[in-house]
């Protein structure tokens, strides 16, 4: 439970009069993610991660600037783009001046334009848009701006290193393609089928599916279409519940292959497959945890499950998010111009805890990092997920994944 | 040929699953006038209180016990909230179950929190019973569809044979009458009331594991069993199978099938344009019938609605 | 010769001041409170009661005065919306001059559109048919909502931008306030062509076909008609509340057009109060408040509201404007003072019995699902640990005090509640 619940009227009546204004002494960035509804968990594990980020790696260090210090705000937008622009408004009226969110590419959309037209239309109240989960690779093309950056490698440039994965493993010759029925999934599947094409043009894709979203809870028939489909891999964009009822339903009917995901791991997920999932679930993403890449990565992980021993640590990007942020701003001298802080942050080069150099693209704001493709096991794991013994160990690591990849971001500068 | 037996079995195991929450909905109808909405949330508070005595008693305890405490919740709720609710009239009965819906997602919210619950198959039964083609029947389908037949041989052999049943069916019918003759009918409501929710409950019990235990499971589910008892004919108990295993099956065979409506276009004569992605009805020239498998069912209601109001076995009118 | 003079004089006008009277000092107060509350955060929120109003109020066309539960109703709202957000693109990509101020009526001529073609058949039957046809009309349209993508955008929706539209007096829409005002000229104006449309002869006869639909046939007016015109009316203006949120909000997604929404202002209407007029805006108020500001302040405040929604049902069907409406016969007979003792001794313990009880959730909550540590909460301006059992007494004390202190005063209540509602005997009158 976070510090702001407090029940009362004062608050109420303090906001609505726009009584609201920015403290002088601590920096806040406004958490907009959902709290409550189906994918509640994933969110409040997220904000548990960024209240340790903020309190360890810049509050416990002295804060940015003078001395002051990181507040995560959180707003709830139970998974909605409309609430998600009525938390954006009163997060505003409270002075707040960064935004971060990562659930649900819908609402990033949302978020994004509805930030790029309150800045045009009042400059002197504009905020940042710190991205730091929603892949859609659309946010940093056709739909960039440069209010918004992207923490997380986009859904094409994660394809890129797992095909890259897959172009090394001659065992496999035919792939299935199956993900949610929205603009995530149908990138993924894109990205799939043209990269496969590219760099193994003998495999054959024996089937590209998509399902409803959020809607299907038995995932059986498209598990026997796999099954019977002969394939020797599947490859899934999927998260949350719709990850976890596919991938348990296809390793129930009898499928002994790899399933190539990015999302399953965390949040009730590992401890639902277990057993079953060890040596089929691969996973791609950022942020080594198994082996931990340095002594600094241990103990940050260590003292974040003594404080949350329900959390995990399954977006280390959040610590690439907070400390970026703070240095930006120690680099601006300003914590209110956030044009200035932007500008220190886009071109920058950072040392991630859980891997190498980052580096944030002026051109579309996309954060370059180490990919890692890791297995689901109970072998060598030092620091396992959901308190299940079983977590993600790295098999395959890809350098500053999407460097070179190409963009059509026009963005305008202020 | 043998991937047809295979989605039969599992057309035929979610059909069952969905019997199971429209009889007791439908009886609930065929008593009260009032179709229950809060009879999804029963489902879920029994697939709840089964995990948490599994917890500590075992899944069989949790099969046995669950109904059984969802049974008596479901006679309170009639007895406390229904019946003074409906002196006010059909709507408000309707909206005062719609309102406890809402209020039971909450209450398990509250208490067991909004995620997924670890409710698991039982060991004894997470095998593979039998393979057909390379694909497997996990041992606990085959338990749950003996379940669900049981169930509703048991339901039809106390309605139709035993004495309960008889007044049960006179009370459905003529209440003031069977009053007359001196049984206490409100009684009957109650327990018909509380037998319905228990069968949710068991519905619960047994799909949980399967279709995950969370917060929103009721939602999930709650819809597509009022069409069914809709397109089976309210009050109708074999309506209802019928409607059930007739939906189980035309989802199960529309996933399992890529039917893709170029073809059938195509096959029809209309001409596939040839720019896609600039024309207005680019997304009708790409369904596939695995994204259309959980609409069917309101198509067909609507059309069964449209043109027959009774459903298909129904013998009063909605 | 005497000429019968009639005198024009005595002719009632057209709209009397006792009439008007609400409907200029609700124009007034819709004026005024800009400048009381000035921050953006609470324009959005008014202007989202403004929008819930006219919804509700639409779908009270149905409910309250056709006697339809609808299930589905978001769908024309859902649908007038995306069809401004679509116009609203073309008017920025071929520069065309519409002023925003127009845009509502696309959004109510699409929703009434709609509501012709779903209302051809499903008005044929009122009662559960007619629910059963809504709820699964409304799951398909919601459904097809995320495989159109051509119309409705898929899972990000549909976003536009209404500053392109035609500047009405200069004025571009790119503040807050400006869209304030329009959104209440749209509220007030649809609410009074609401208004009298429940004055017409199909308004009124509205109210006689949910009544008793076989004598309204005797009448001569055929019940399905009528229902279809009220169910057509109400698409229509559904479909301006669904432009004013495109215009307020510049995204339509598919969360306008699901289950979720369509309950939502069921919930809405039914808690303000369906057999009055006002009902629904004292609903879409209250609601939107514990919506956009109690979620603020608590996690479970979807649990409240589970549970005031349940409690209306149950003990007040008549809504907050039921509740109200109730004393208009104490203050008429003008033995309304009689209530106020009766009130203090219920109603105050009654209200101590809700906070005890609200804080007993609020603990008990805190402590089962809050981070392992974290043992500190506040309540009521107190910080406290929620690990003590002393709290948790203090509120358990205040929960069943109260509700026994207001239990004894119970009796007294309902006495002087019959007192207050008798007429006085009537001054010399005959024996």
């Amino acid at each position: 439970m976070h510090k702001s619940t407090k029940f009362g009227l004062g608050a109420v009546l303090a906001l609505s009069l726009g009584a609201g204004a920015a403290m002088a002494e601590n920096v806040k960035i406004a958490f907009i993610d959902p709290l409550s509804g189906p994918f509640a968990s994933t969110g409040s594990n997220g904000l548990s991660q960024y209240e340790f980020a903020a309190e360890a790696l810049v509050n416990a260090k002295g804060g940015v600037l003078d001395g002051q210090n990181f507040e995560i705000v959180p707003f709830d937008n139970k998974i909605s783009p409309k609430e998600s622009l009525i938390q954006l408004q009163v997060a505003i009226d409270q002075g707040i001046r960064y935004v971060v969110q990562g659930n649900s590419s819908g609402v990033a959309h949302a978020l994004t334009d509805a930030i790029e037209k309150h800045n045009r239309r009042n400059p002197d109240d504009r905020v940042l848009y710190l991205n730091y989960a929603a892949v859609d690779p659309a946010l940093t093309n056709d739909d960039c701006n440069f209010w918004h950056f992207r923490f997380d490698a986009n859904a094409d440039i994660k394809m890129d290193a797992l095909t890259d994965v897959i172009k090394d493993t001659p065992e496999i010759k035919k792939v299935y393609i199956i993900g949610q029925d929205y603009s995530f999934g149908k990138a993924v599947a894109a990205a799939a089928v043209s990269m496969l094409g590219a760099k193994r043009p003998d495999i054959e894709i024996v089937g590209n599916e998509l399902h409803p979203i959020g809607k299907v809870k038995d995932f059986t028939p498209y598990a026997r279409k796999i099954v019977s489909s002969g394939a020797d891999a599947v490859i899934t964009g999927n998260w949350g519940s719709d990850m976890l009822n596919l991938g348990k339903s296809v390793v129930e009917n009898g499928f002994t292959g790899p399933i190539y995901t990015y999302y399953a791991a965390g949040s009730g997920i590992t401890a639902a497959f277990g057993e079953s999932g060890k040596g089929v679930i691969r996973l791609i993403s950022q942020g080594q945890i198994n082996p931990p890449e340095s002594d600094e990565a241990a103990n940050y992980i260590n003292a974040f499950e003594a404080k949350y021993p329900d959390g995990n640590i399954d977006q280390p990007r959040i610590t690439n998010v907070i400390g970026m942020l703070a240095a930006a701003i120690n680099e601006a001298g300003s914590a209110t111009d956030v044009v200035a802080v932007g500008k220190a942050l886009e071109s920058m080069e950072y040392d991630d805890i859980f891997s190498g150099k980052v580096f944030m693209r002026p051109q579309d704001h996309q954060l370059i990092q180490d990919m890692y493709i890791g297995a689901h096991t109970d072998e060598g794991v030092t620091f396992d997920y959901d308190n299940s013994g079983y977590g993600i160990v790295v098999e395959h690591k890809v350098d500053m994944a999407g460097m070179d990849s190409p963009t059509t971001c026009k963005m305008k500068r202020p | 040929m043998d991937l047809i037996l295979v989605n039969l079995i599992d057309g035929l195991v979610t059909g069952l699953l969905l019997f199971m929450l429209s009889a007791g909905l439908t009886l609930i109808f065929s008593m009260m006038g009032v179709l229950n909405f809060a009879h999804a949330s029963f489902y879920m508070l029994g697939a709840y209180f089964a995990y948490q005595i599994s917890m500590v008693l075992g899944f069989w305890m949790g099969l046995l016990i669950a109904p059984v405490i969802v049974g008596v919740l479901g006679a309170l709720v009639e007895r406390y909230g229904l019946r003074r609710v409906h002196q006010y009239g059909h709507v408000p009965e309707l909206i005062f179950t719609f309102g406890l819906a809402l209020l039971i997602e909450e209450v398990v919210q509250f208490i067991w929190g909004k995620d997924q619950m670890p409710y698991s198959i039982p060991e004894v039964l997470n095998f593979t019973a039998l393979s057909i083609a390379g694909n497997a029947i996990p041992a606990y389908k085959v338990f749950m569809i003996f379940t669900s037949v049981a169930i509703f041989i048991a339901l039809l052999y106390v309605l139709t044979r035993t004495r309960v049943g008889m007044i049960i069916q006179a009370a459905l019918s003529y209440p003031r009458t069977v009053e007359a003759l001196g049984h206490n009918v409100p009684l009957v409501f109650m327990g018909v009331f509380g037998v319905g929710t228990a069968l949710a409950g068991v519905a619960g019990v047994i799909a949980g594991p399967v279709l995950s235990t969370f917060p929103g499971m009721a939602v999930v589910l709650g819809s597509i069993v009022f069409v069914t008892i809709v397109i089976g004919g309210l009050g109708s108990l074999w309506g209802a199978l019928v409607a059930s295993l007739l939906i189980g099956w035309i989802t199960t065979f529309a996933k399992a099938y890529n039917i893709r409506m170029e073809d059938i276009l195509t096959g029809i004569g209309f001409e596939k344009p040839l720019e896609m992605s600039e024309n207005v009805f680019r997304d009708l020239w790409t369904i596939t019938s695995p994204q259309i498998a959980d609409i069917l069912p309101y198509l067909l209601m609507v059309l069964i609605l449209v043109v027959r109001p009774y459903g298909l076995f129904g013998k009063r009118d909605a | 010769m005497t000429t019968q003079t009639v005198s024009r004089k005595t002719r009632a006008p057209l709209v009397s001041l006792s009439a008007a009277l609400p409907w200029l000092i609700a124009t007034l107060f819709l004026l005024v409170m800009p400048l009381v509350f000035t921050s953006n955060s609470a324009l959005t929120i008014m202007n989202q009661m403004a929008i819930t109003i006219v919804f509700a109020l639409a779908y009270n066309m149905l409910l309250g005065q056709g006697g339809m539960l609808s299930f589905g109703h978001a769908v024309y709202m859902g649908m007038g919306g995306f069809m401004c957000v679509h116009v609203m693109n073309y008017v920025e990509d071929f520069s065309l001059p519409l002023p925003l101020p127009l845009l509502p009526v696309f959004g109510g001529l699409f929703g009434m559109g709609m509501a012709l073609i779903v209302g051809s058949f499903s008005t044929r039957k009122a009662g559960t048919v007619f629910a059963m046809i809504s709820l699964g009309v409304g799951e398909l349209i919601a459904a097809c909502s995320v495989i159109i993508v051509a119309f409705f955008g898929g899972e990000e929706g549909v976003s536009g931008d209404r500053t392109y539209g035609l500047p009405v007096f200069g004025v571009e829409f790119l503040h807050q306030i400006e869209v304030y005002y329009l959104t209440a000229f749209w509220l007030v104006l649809s609410a009074l062509l609401m208004y009298l449309f429940s004055r017409t002869p199909i308004g009124r006869m509205a109210n006689a076909v949910r009544d008793n639909p076989e004598r309204a046939e005797f009448l001569g007016y055929s019940a399905r008609w009528v229902r279809f015109y009220s169910f057509v009316a109400s698409g229509f203006f559904a479909g301006i509340a669904g432009g004013l949120f495109a215009i307020n909000y510049e995204i339509l997604t598919e969360e306008n057009l699901n289950l979720a929404t369509s309950g939502s202002i069921l919930l809405v209407t039914f808690l303000g109060g369906v057999g009055f007029f006002f009902g629904p805006i004292i609903g879409a108020i209250v609601f939107t408040l514990l919506q956009t500001v109690l979620s603020l302040q608590t996690e479970i405040w979807q649990l409240y509201l589970g549970l005031l929604f349940v409690a209306t049902v149950m003990y007040f069907p008549g809504g907050l404007a039921g509740v109200l409406m109730m004393h208009t016969l104490p203050i008429r007979f003008g033995k309304a003072g009689l209530l106020v003792g009766p009130y203090f001794k219920t109603l105050l313990p009654a209200l101590a019995c809700i906070f005890g009880a609200v804080s007993l959730l609020e603990i008990l909550f805190h402590f089962r699902h809050a981070a392992l540590g974290d043992e500190e909460m506040t309540l009521f301006w107190v910080t406290f640990n929620s690990h003590s059992p002393l709290p948790m007494l203090i509120a358990a004390i205040a929960t069943v005090a109260g509700f026994w202190l207001a239990r004894r005063g119970a009796p007294e209540l309902a006495e002087a509640w019959h007192e207050a509602n008798t007429p006085n005997a009537p001054q010399g009158g005959a024996a």
